[in-house]
C-alpha cells in the first residue's frame, strides 16, 4: 500500500538516511525499531510530509506523494509530546482536522463522541487539555489524528513521555484501539499504521512487522516472531539484548559445524552456508544447559560463573570461559527452577544446537 | 528537650537591615513627596472644571489615546515579519541584525528626534538629495511637525519590543503543534490562523500595552517633531507649566497621567505573567532552520533589508548631517565649534560644558543609583516580613513617566532647582529601578545553601555579603551601572522641567533640544554633533550591557 524507494536524506552534509526502501502492507501496524539518531523519526517525518526526501520517490497505493504537501495527504500523526492545542478543549482538537476536511457539524459531532469512545475518554469532551493526564493527553492526540479516519496513521514514540507502568498498559490498548479503529470508522480494510519507537518490547506489543533501522538503513524487516528467532545480523541481535556474539568459520556443512574461540560447534540451520565462510555465531541467551560431568550432550563447555541475578520467574548469570580459553564472557537465562548457587567448581555447560544461529560477519 | 530547641534560637540580628532606611527615604522625599504635591495641586475646583469644561483638553486626551494606538498597530506590522524571521530562521549576520533592531530603543529620546529631522526634515538628508536629483530650491518632502514623522518615529523606536517579545515567544511555541494541524489538513494559512495567531495572542497582547504604554508617554519625540502643533498629556504638562504658568492645571493632567500609566502597568504585569506561564516551552536554539531555499533567502533579504533601511537610515543621516554643510561639503566644523561660546547663542555655556556636565551627571548617578539598588536588592534577595510590599513599592518610580516626576520637583523643592544636585536625585530616582531589576534576578539565583555555608565557617552577616554576594553579582553591577551611566546621559523628560534655560548646568539632551527649536544651519548642525556624540556614547554603553549581561534576564 505504501512504498518507499531509495530514501535518502541529509542535514548539514551529514547523512541522515542512505538509501531507504520498504513496504507497507494495507491495514498492517508496522514499528520503526532503533537506536536515537538511526533516522526511524526522519523517515516518518519524510513520509507525513513534514521533510523532503533529497532522492526518492514515495508512494501510496500507486500514487506518487512526494510533492504532495503535508496538509494534502490525508494522514493522521501522533507526536513525541502529543503536540495538543493548547488553545483548544477535547472536543476543538478531535474536531479540528474533521473541519479542515470540511466537514458539517452534526456529523463532526457524532465523529468526535465515537473516537473519544473508542479511546476510552467519553465524556471527556468539554475538558481543557491542561487538566488531563499524560496518558489521557496521548489518548486525545491518538483520537485526534483517528478521527479524519485517514488512510495511514503516523505514530512517532507515542509513549515515551510515559511512566514505565503507564506504558506497560497502553501498549496493548494502543494495539487494539488500532485494530479496532478501521472498523469503527468505517475502513473494513483497517487502519494502516507506522509506528516509531526505540523500545524492543513496545515494538514487539504492538508491530505486525518490525523493521530494525541502524545508522540510517534497514537492517532487517520481519514479524516480531521471526525477528527475535532469526536476527539477521549482530546488530539486530545486540539490539533486542543477545550479546554473545563470536566470530567463527564454517568448518563444515553436514553436520553443520562451526569453528570459534571457544571450540568446535555443532548447529542446526537451516541457512545455506558454505566451507570456510566467515560468520558471526550468535548464542542465544537461553542456549546453556547445567549438566554434571562425563555426561552425553552437544557443545559442552565449562566456565566460572562471575555474576549471577535473580529475576523470580527467570534468572541471568554471567560466565568466564575456563582456561585454556582466552577469557570469553557469556551471558546466559536460566530457568528458576536452576541451581546456580556453586560458584566454587567450573560449570559444565552444555549449548543446545538449535539456539545457536549464525550471522553474516559484522 | 525544650532547652535545646530554644538553644537554636537564631543568631543575633545585626543592624545591617536598617541600611534599606536610607533607599526608603530617598524614595520617601524624592518621590512620594513630589507625587502627593501634585495630587495635592490637582484638587482645586478650578482646575478641575476647566479640565472639563474646555474642549481643548478633551482634544488633547483624545490625540494623546489615538496617536498611541496608531503607533502601536504600526509598530506591530513592521515588527511581525522581523519577529517572525528571527524566531524561524539562523543565518549569518542574524545575531548583529537582532542587536541592531535594539539600537534605536535604547537611544535617548533627543537623539531619535534628531534623526529624524537628519533624514526627513526640512534640510535633512532625504530633501537633500530630492532637492539635487529634482534640481528644486525648495524642500519636497515637507514632514516636518507632522504626524507622520511622529509616528515613523514610534514605531522605529519601538520595533524591538515587537521583535523581543513576540519572536522570543513565537520561538519558543513547540513547533509540532502547527505540524499536528498541518497533519490533520490545514493549509499553512489556516494553520497561521488557527493555531499560530491564537498561540501568540498573550504576547501579542504584552507587546502592544508596552507599546501603548511607551508611546502614550512619548514626550522628546512630540516636543521637537511636533513642535507647538501637537500636543499630548505629556507636552501639554510641560506647556502649562513652563510656557503658560499653570502649575494646577499641569498637576491635574499630571493625576490623568498617572491614573492612565498605573493602569496600562497593572494591565501588563497581569499579561507578562501569561507569557511567562505559557505552554509547552521548548529551548529556544533547536527550532531554527538555515535558510536553504530561493524562496527563503528572498524573504530574509527583503525583511532584513527594509529592517536596516529603516533602523539604520535615521542614524547614519544623523551623522552625515553632523559632518556636511549648507553647501554639501564635508566639515568638521560642527564639533571644533562646541568649545565656543557662541555670541546670541540659544545657551549660555559653550556646548561641551553641557558635554562636561552630562558626564559628570552620568558618574554621580552610577555612584548613587549603584549604592542604592545594591542596598535595596540585598534587602530584598532574603526573605523578611516587609519584602513582600517593599519589593513593588521600589517599582513604582518605573510607572511614573519623567515628565510627571520634573514636574513635581519643580513645585516642590524649587528651592533646590538652582543647584545641580536636583537634576543628579532625579538622575538618580530614573535609574536606580533599572539597577534593582538588574541585580535582584542574580542576587536571587545565590542559593541559600552558600551563605549559610560561610556563616557556619563563622562569617558575618557583613562578611558573608562581601565575600559571597557581591563577587557574583559583580557582573550584574557593572551592567547597572552601564545602565545607569546611559539612562542618564538621555534622560530628557525630568531635567527639562529642572534645569534653568539660562543654567550652567544644563545637560547634552537638554542642549540639542534647544539648538533645535532655534533657526540656522550652526545650530542644527550643532544639534546633529552632539546628538551624533550621545549616540556613540550610548551604542557603547549598551554593547557593553549585551556583552556583560548573562541570559536574557529582564528584558523589559
Amino acid at each position: 500500500m505504501l512504498r518507499l524507494e531509495n530514501i535518502t536524506k541529509s542535514f548539514d552534509n551529514q547523512s541522515v538516511l542512505r538509501g531507504v526502501s520498504l513496504d507497507v502492507t494495507m491495514g498492517e501496524v508496522v514499528v520503526l525499531l532503533g537506536p536515537s539518531g538511526c533516522g526511524k523519526t526522519t523517515l516518518l517525518r519524510i513520509i507525513a510530509g513534514l521533510d523532503q526526501a533529497d532522492n526518492g520517490r514515495l508512494l501510496l497505493q500507486g500514487e506518487d506523494l512526494t510533492r504532495i504537501p503535508v496538509h494534502q495527504r490525508g494522514f493522521g500523526m501522533v507526536f513525541q509530546e502529543y503536540a495538543l492545542f493548547p488553545h483548544r478543549n477535547v472536543f476543538e482538537n478531535v474536531a479540528f482536522g474533521l473541519r479542515m476536511a470540511g466537514w458539517e457539524r452534526p456529523q463532526i459531532v457524532e465523529r468526535v463522541q465515537q473516537v473519544l469512545a473508542l479511546v476510552g475518554l467519553a465524556g471527556y469532551d468539554q475538558r481543557s487539555v491542561h487538566e488531563l493526564s499524560g496518558g489521557e493527553q496521548q489518548r486525545v492526540a491518538l483520537a485526534r489524528s483517528l478521527a479524519p479516519a485517514p488512510r495511514l496513521i503516523l505514530l512517532d514514540e507515542p509513549l515515551g513521555a510515559l511512566d514505565r507502568a503507564l506504558r506497560e498498559r497502553l501498549m496493548l490498548e494502543l494495539r487494539d484501539i488500532l485494530k479496532r479503529a478501521g472498523g469503527v470508522m468505517g475502513r473494513p480494510e483497517g487502519i494502516t499504521a507506522v509506528y516509531v519507537t526505540h523500545d524492543q518490547a513496545e515494538a514487539f506489543a504492538i508491530a505486525d512487522q518490525i523493521i530494525v533501522m541502524n545508522q540510517g538503513q534497514i537492517e532487517q524487516q520481519a514479524d516480531p516472531v521471526t525477528l527475535y528467532r532469526q536476527p539477521a545480523t549482530p546488530f539486530v541481535a545486540r539490539f533486542l539484548g543477545m550479546e554473545n556474539l563470536l566470530p567463527g568459520e564454517v568448518k563444515s556443512t553436514a553436520p553443520c559445524i562451526i569453528h570459534t574461540e571457544i571450540g568446535e560447534l555443532h548447529i542446526e540451520t537451516a541457512e545455506s552456508l558454505t566451507i570456510g565462510q566467515p560468520i558471526t555465531l550468535l548464542i542465544r541467551p537461553e542456549a546453556a544447559q547445567p549438566i554434571s560431568p562425563n555426561t552425553p550432550a552437544p557443545n559442552q563447555i565449562t566456565a566460572h560463573l562471575t555474576s549471577h541475578s535473580f529475576r523470580g520467574r527467570y534468572q541471568i548469570a554471567t560466565f568466564t570461559l575456563a582456561p585454556p580459553h582466552t577469557p570469553i564472557t557469556l551471558k546466559f537465562e536460566f530457568d528458576s527452577s536452576v541451581n546456580l548457587r556453586n560458584t566454587q567448581t567450573p560449570f559444565h555447560l552444555s549449548l543446545n544446537p538449535n539456539q545457536l544461529i549464525p550471522l553474516e560477519r559484522g | 528537650m525544650t532547652g535545646f530547641a530554644q538553644g537554636i534560637r537564631r543568631a543575633p540580628v545585626s543592624g545591617w537591615w536598617l541600611l534599606i532606611l536610607i533607599p526608603v527615604l530617598f524614595l520617601g522625599f524624592f518621590f512620594f513627596a513630589p507625587l502627593i504635591n501634585i495630587l495635592r495641586l490637582s484638587i482645586t475646583a478650578t482646575a478641575i472644571r476647566t479640565l472639563f469644561t474646555r474642549g481643548y483638553y478633551g482634544r488633547i486626551i483624545w490625540f494623546t489615546v489615538w496617536q498611541a494606538a496608531v503607533s502601536t498597530v504600526l509598530t506591530l506590522i513592521v515588527g511581525f515579519p522581523a519577529a517572525w524571521l528571527f524566531s524561524h530562521y539562523r543565518f549569518r549576520g542574524q545575531q548583529w541584525l537582532k542587536a541592531l533592531t535594539t539600537v534605536p530603543f535604547v537611544m535617548p529620546t533627543v537623539v531619535v528626534a534628531a534623526a529624524f529631522r537628519a533624514l526627513l526634515g526640512a534640510n535633512g538628508l532625504l530633501n537633500a538629495w530630492l532637492m539635487w536629483l529634482t534640481g528644486s530650491d525648495v524642500p519636497l518632502i515637507r514632514l516636518e511637525q507632522s504626524i507622520v514623522i511622529i509616528l515613523l518615529a514610534h514605531v522605529f523606536y519601538n520595533v524591538t519590543v515587537v521583535v523581543r517579545l513576540v519572536g522570543g515567544f513565537w520561538g519558543n511555541l513547540n513547533p509540532r503543534v502547527m505540524e499536528a494541524a498541518q497533519t490533520l489538513g490545514a493549509s499553512p494559512w489556516r494553520t497561521f490562523r488557527e493555531v499560530t495567531l491564537p498561540l501568540l495572542r498573550p504576547s501579542l497582547v504584552s507587546a502592544s500595552i508596552l507599546i501603548y504604554l511607551f508611546t502614550f508617554t512619548s514626550f522628546g519625540v512630540i516636543l521637537i517633531l511636533g513642535g507647538p502643533t501637537f500636543s499630548t498629556l505629556e507636552t501639554e504638562i510641560y506647556r502649562q507649566y513652563v510656557t503658560f504658568l499653570q502649575p494646577d492645571i499641569a498637576a491635574v493632567l499630571a493625576l490623568l497621567q498617572i491614573v492612565f500609566t498605573f493602569g496600562l502597568m497593572s494591565l501588563y504585569a497581569r499579561w507578562q505573567r501569561k507569557t511567562a506561564v505559557s505552554l509547552d516551552f521548548r529551548p529556544h536554539q533547536t527550532n531554527l532552520q538555515p535558510v536553504k531555499t530561493w524562496r527563503q533567502r528572498i524573504i530574509l533579504l527583503i525583511i532584513s533589508s527594509y529592517l536596516i533601511l529603516f533602523l539604520v537610515l535615521p542614524l547614519l543621516a544623523l551623522v552625515w548631517r553632523s559632518l556636511v554643510d549648507r553647501e554639501g561639503n564635508l566639515t568638521l566644523a560642527y564639533y571644533t565649534a562646541l568649545p565656543v561660546l557662541r555670541r546670541g547663542s540659544i545657551i549660555f555655556v559653550p556646548p561641551l560644558t553641557a558635554v562636561r556636565n552630562s558626564i559628570g551627571y552620568a558618574l554621580l548617578t552610577v555612584f548613587s543609583a549603584g549604592m542604592l539598588g545594591v542596598i535595596t536588592a540585598s534587602f530584598l534577595a532574603r526573605p523578611s516580613r516587609w519584602r513582600d510590599w517593599l519589593e513593588p513599592l521600589f517599582m513604582l518610580p518605573l510607572g511614573v513617566s519623567a515628565v510627571t516626576l520634573g514636574f513635581g520637583y519643580v513645585i516642590t523643592l524649587n528651592q533646590l532647582r538652582t543647584s545641580p544636585w536636583l537634576v543628579l536625585i532625579a538622575h538618580t530616582l530614573v535609574a536606580f529601578p533599572f539597577v534593582v531589576r538588574t541585580l535582584l534576578p542574580v542576587l536571587q539565583s545565590i542559593k541559600p545553601s552558600l551563605r549559610e555555608a560561610a556563616a557556619v565557617m563563622g562569617a558575618s552577616p557583613w562578611q558573608v555579603w562581601r565575600e559571597i554576594d557581591l563577587p557574583i553579582i559583580g557582573r550584574a553591577l557593572l551592567v547597572g551601572s552601564v545602565f545607569a551611566f546611559t539612562v542618564s546621559m538621555g534622560e530628557f523628560g525630568a531635567t527639562s522641567f529642572i534645569v534653568r534655560p539660562n543654567s550652567g548646568f544644563l545637560t547634552v539632551p537638554i542642549a540639542i533640544e534647544r539648538y533645535l527649536s532655534q533657526p540656522g544651519a550652526l545650530n542644527f548642525g550643532q544639534a546633529m554633533a552632539m546628538s551624533t556624540i550621545l549616540m556613540l556614547v550610548t551604542a557603547v554603553g549598551f554593547m557593553a550591557i549585551e556583552r556583560f549581561r548573562y541570559a536574557d534576564i529582564g528584558e523589559f
